[in-house]
Order: C-alpha cells, then structure tokens, then sequence
C-alpha cells in the first residue's frame, strides 16, 4: 500500500526506494519504510528498544517480503537474542535454519585487544561480505557498531574505517540499520550520525508523573517526507507498534445505517432508530447517574444481535461491572461466555497515557469489534494533562470511526454549573451526546435523560425520566403538568392531585346531570297536572253540554205534551192516547 | 567452576609464569592479501619473534581473503591481527606492529 502511494505522481519522482519494515505504523510515518540500499541509524538509550527494532525489521523483511538478513550482535549472543525474541513471537531458530536470517555474534574484548600500529576493519568486512552472500541477504543490522570504540583503542582509524564501512554497505545493496547508544547532549556517544546521514531515527522513554512512555522519532530522512512527530510505540507480545495516529485526516466514509440503543424508549428519543453506526456517542453525568447501565445495554443489545463488544473499563474490573449490570437485569457473562464480549480492564496509569492506547489499538486490530465501550474516559485524567487526553482521545475516536466501529464513552462530570462540558473537553469530537443527571428536590433525588445533540438526526428535545429497575432502564413517560416538569414523588403528587381534580369534575358533572333529571321529572309532572286538569274541564263542559241536552229534550217533550192535551179539548180524537 | 577446573587453571597459569623464559610460543597473524599494512607486520613480527624469541615460536600466516571460516573463527574483526595462543593468556594484537614495546607487552616480553 506505501509503496503505491510512494509511486503515485503525488510524490516527486525523485523519491527514493524505500525498504518496507513491517513494523506497524513505522511504515506509515515514513510513506514507506527505510531507504532501500542504505544505511539507517537508530540511536536511543539503554533499553529503548533499538536491539529490537533492528531485529524486527529482519524478522519482517524475512518473513513478510522475503529479503533475508544478517544480524551482527556485537551485544548480546546468537543463543541470547534467539531466547530474548522468542517472547515477541520471532522464531529466530526456524528463520536460521532456513536460511532466511543469519545471526553473527562477535564478541570483542576489551583486556584482549592490544593496538600496535595502524589497521583497517578489514576482517569485519570480510565476515560480513561472507554472511551477505550465504544467504543472499538483502538487510543488515549492526547492533551496536560503537562497541568497536570500546575494543579498539585508536578512535581516528576507527572513524575511518567505519566511514568505509558505510560506504561498502551501500555498494552492497543492502538495507542497513545501524543502532547506537544516546550520548549526553548528542545523539550517539561517538558521533555515528556524521556517517549514516540518509535516516536517523531516535528511541527514547520519557517518564512523565512516573509513567514511561516509549516515544519514536524520524530526526532525519534525505530525500522523503515523514511524519514529524514523536510516536509513542509499544513492545509487546506482537514486536514492535508506531501509532501513527496523528496522521490520520479526517476522510473516514460514513455509514448511514442506525444501531439500536438497547432501551426502546431512547430510541425513540433518537429519531427511532439509534445512534448511527460508526458514530461517538458520550454519556456524560454525574456519579451514580446511571452511565454505566446505559452503556450495558447497548452492549447486552449488541451481543444480542451477534455482534462483537469490547468493553474498556478503567475504573472497575470486568467481574465487578458483570455483577452490577446483573442487579438490573442484564446478564453479561452469557456474552463473555459466548466470545462476543470482551472486557479489558486496567487502569490507564499503569501504563501511561500513549501505551494504554496503544494497547487500545492492538487489542481493537485483533478482535475488531463493532462496539467499543470506554468507560470512563475521565480516568484517563489521571495519566496525562488534558491537552494530552483531548489529543490521544481525538486519535483514538479518529481510529474507531475509520473503522466504522461504534464508540461509547462515559464520562463523569462533577456536580456544579458546568455540568454540559467534559473534563477532557472533548464534547467537540462526540456525535451523540446524551446527559444523564440527578436532581435533587422534595428530599429525593431523580434520575433524568437528556440528548444534548445527536448530528444527523432529529432527536426529541425532551428531559426524560428514568428509571433503573430490575429490568433494566426504563424511561418514564415525560409529565409535564400545569406547574411545569415533575419527577419523582414530586410527579406522584401531582399526578394524585390532577387525578383528584379530575374526580371533582366527573361528580359536578354527574350533580348537574342528576339535577337536569329532576327538572326533566318535574316538568314531566307539570305536564300530568295540566293534562289532569284540561282533562277534567273538558268532562265539565261534556256533563253540561249533557245536563243542557238532556233538559232540552225533556222542555220539547213537555211542550208536545201540552199540544197534545189541547187538542183533546178542541175536539180530535184521543187515537194518540195510551 | 568446580574444583579440579579451578587447579587446572592455576596450575597452567604457575607452568606458564615458571616457563616464561622459555616457553614456546604459539602465534596466528591475520593479514589481508599483500597490502602495505599486511606486509609490513608480517615484517614486524617476524622481526620481533627473531629477536626475542628465536627458535621457540611457531608461527602461521593466514590470509583471510583466501580463508574467510578462519576469520570468522577466531573472531577477526580488525586486520592486521597477530593471535598469541600460547602461553596463556590469549591475546590479540592489532594493528601492523610499527610500536613495537606494545608489541613486546603484548607478548608478555617486556
């Protein structure tokens, strides 16, 4: 990949052909690696790693683009380093044996060695000459040249002759990296760095408040650019590691896919669906706000799905969070089981600030997970400054994103009016933010949700209770009342006295619908009373109409009889007569 | 180191200081082809050997450029350089033998 990008036109084509390390992320800060065919100086202090980083570039060379090399140990013996690198994984044996590496130990001692006159390295020459071309070696590491300056009295024959070493070396072809002991106030103890001008590189260990960190730097590099930095790197199990992170530019793709929170309701207050894959989430609050619950469950959710999690924790150990996130329901240890969680606890200090992440790093490359959880990043205070912090936390969250791999940091704020900011400042960097706080009233104190910001998605502007139960988190319905937002008892209150009023409303409204009822009744009985009474009018008149009838016909019959009688009397015959 | 190693050493080291005067010399000079430097010690030395140790020295040349293994075996890093095997102790004198008491001295002449 470096050697692409060290033909592409971008650089000039005059860029030297470079010799790849194979060390991880040395290749990187140097667009590609040694300068092929020449000589390279590392220089460092006692222990800075020079040996090793001499022996890994062979390892490397030998193993991963088959150019085998020849280690002259002037140090340490073949049997030595063969035992000493057997540690980083280096089968030196299985490399000797096939012929891939040659390890040439000279031993010169002094008390030996009497100068007589003048001489040359000659016999050096020849021993090398000879090691190069058994196994047709395309690297060499001189491990350490200076101790000639111990054996051999004469220093101006020596500055010569090692002058012509170089000079040979480069004739040869070979890739050559020459390692040399920090002197005071100059880089090497015998002015190596006059000779070997192509690249110099120093090793160092810094301690900052007890803490070493191991630190990498390209002093010089003719005719490429490099990174200019110092590079923390990290021996461990697996050799040498550079972090090159601060190389890193801001050209990660993004992904528009969501990955659910593990609490439905908070999904809900994130646009529905989640945080979004790849992103940074922070949850910041203060202690005993629920951070960590929060940071379980989308872990619990994610190992659910199959997914892979790792959870850093810097403040407690894996058995401890396992026990507290069962007390709410969640059981982690199904996941550890299962090889879908891994924890990695320890506490930044231990190793200082630029290891832990180094260690971050190794541990991520391997398992390459989808959910990484850190918590919480405030411990990592203790390690360095803040500046230090933002700088290594921006490195590290840079490296999680380019990987697409979801990061959750919890952070512990302290109580007191800045409670919206982060001690290590990095609220810049988060992409999701979501607060978690305690308030304290009515002697109580209530556990409330906030999403501060989400980029990329319309999140609920709600403070949300909630509540960590047996379940797990539940977040409550937000209450908003007349007399504004409640918690707590405090909502119980005024849920009973909304509840009470509404009760008053139901009865008043049942009084006035009785009482309509009764109108109704009385106007029905009302109605009765004046149909009883037309009722009784009308038969009054019909009696009268009836009495007035009925002496009517009784006037008519009297008067027909009075007719009939007087008839009689004139003289008619009384046929009509009973 | 166990005992009888420890008496055979001290007894080497009595043999080898009462034989000073007339111990013969096992010596190896390293030189590379016919160089200026290559031809003068071998000059020098056997001048030296004439002089001080005459009729009891052994003395082999050796060209590393025709014998690299041997180099390589006695641990030749600079060159000229005039192995003294015997007596004991070893030592390696380095250089084309022009200073001559550092010779001597190395020889344990002097």
């Amino acid at each position: 990949m470096t050697n692409e990008r060290n033909q592409s036109p971008a650089f000039s084509p005059s860029a030297i052909a470079k010799s790849p390390t194979g060390i991880a992320g040395f290749d990187e800060i140097t667009n590609g690696g040694l300068p092929q065919g020449r000589p390279s100086l590392v220089c460092g202090s006692a222990g800075a790693g020079k040996t090793l980083f001499g022996m890994e570039f062979l390892v490397r060379g030998a193993t991963m683009y088959d150019e085998p090399g020849v280690f002259v140990a002037f140090e340490e013996k073949a049997e030595d380093l063969i035992a000493n690198t057997a540690s980083l994984g280096f089968d030196l044996a299985d490399l000797i044996e096939k012929r891939k590496l040659m390890v040439d130990y000279i031993h010169l001692e002094r008390s030996e060695i009497e100068v007589t006159g003048e001489y040359d390295l000659e016999g050096l020459f020849i021993r090398l000459g000879y090691a190069i071309d058994t196994i047709g070696a395309k690297r060499v590491v001189l491990d350490t040249l200076e101790s000639l300056y111990g054996a051999f009295a004469n220093a101006f024959i020596l500055r010569a002759e090692l002058r012509r070493l170089f000079l040979w070396l480069k004739d040869k072809g070979v890739t050559a990296v020459v390692t040399a002991e920090r002197g005071d106030g100059t880089l090497t103890r015998h002015g190596m760095e006059e000779y070997v001008s192509d690249c110099v590189i120093l090793l160092d260990h810094q301690v900052a408040n007890q803490i070493s960190t191991r630190r990498l730097r390209i002093i010089k590099y003719r005719g490429s650019e490099h990174g200019t930095n110092e590079y923390p790197f990290l021996i461990d199990r697996d050799g040498l590691s550079v972090l090159p992170i601060t190389s890193l530019g801001l050209e990660h793709s993004v992904l528009n896919e969501h990955i659910p929170t593990g609490i439905e309701q908070l999904d809900a207050m994130l646009g529905g669906k989640g945080y979004f894959v790849g992103s940074t989430v922070l949850v910041s609050g203060t202690a005993g706000s629920g951070k960590t619950s929060v940071a379980a469950h989308l872990v619990d959710a994610a190992c659910r799905r199959g997914e892979r999690c790792l959870y850093i924790a810097s403040e407690e150990s894996m058995k401890q969070v396992i026990r507290n996130m069962r007390s709410i329901g969640l059981d982690l240890q199904q996941w550890v089981d299962s090889g879908h969680l891994k924890f990695y606890a320890a506490r930044p200090t231990a190793y200082g600030l630029e290891m832990y992440l180094a260690v971050v790093h190794r541990i991520i490359r391997q398992d390459s997970p989808q959910v990484v959880v850190i918590d919480p990043i405030t411990n990592l205070m203790v390690a360095g400054t803040s500046v230090e912090v933002k700088v290594m936390l921006m490195r590290l969250i840079d490296f999680l994103k380019v990987q697409h791999i979801t990061a959750f940091m919890t952070s512990l704020t302290h109580a007191g009016p800045a409670l919206e900011q982060t001690d290590a400042g990095i609220s810049s960097l988060i992409d999701t933010w979501l607060l978690v706080r305690d308030t304290e009233s009515n002697g109580e104190r209530n556990r409330l949700i906030t999403v501060l910001k989400s980029r990329g998605m319309a999140h609920s502007n709600q403070t949300r209770e909630f509540l960590v139960t047996d379940q797990g988190i539940e977040l409550l319905s937000p209450y908003v009342g007349s007399e504004g937002f409640v918690t707590g008892s405090a909502r119980a209150v005024y849920e009973a006295q909304e509840q009470a009023t509404a009760l008053n409303e139901a009865l008043e409204l049942e009084r006035l619908r009785l009482g309509l009822e009764d109108k109704r009744k009385m106007v029905e009985a009302e109605i009765a009373a004046l149909r009883a009474s037309f009722a009784a009018d009308v038969e009054q008149v019909t009696r009268l109409l009836q009495q007035y009838q009925q002496r009517d016909q009784l006037r008519r019959d009297s008067q027909s009889m009075i007719e009939r009688s007087r008839k009689a009397v004139n003289g008619d015959p009384p046929n009509e007569t009973p | 180191m166990p005992e009888d190693e420890l008496g055979d050493s001290r007894n080497m080291l009595e043999q080898g200081l009462a034989s000073a005067k007339n111990a013969v010399y096992s010596l190896s000079l390293y030189v590379t082809g016919a160089t200026p430097k290559s031809t003068r010690a071998i000059a020098n030395v056997t001048a030296i050997c004439n002089a001080h140790l005459k009729d009891r020295y052994e003395l082999e040349i050796i060209d590393i450029y025709q014998q690299p293994e041997r180099a390589r075996a006695e641990t030749i890093i600079a060159t000229p350089t005039l192995v003294k095997h015997l007596p004991h102790p070893l030592r390696k004198l380095v250089g084309d033998m022009s200073d001559e008491s550092r010779v001597l001295a190395g020889l344990g002449l002097s």
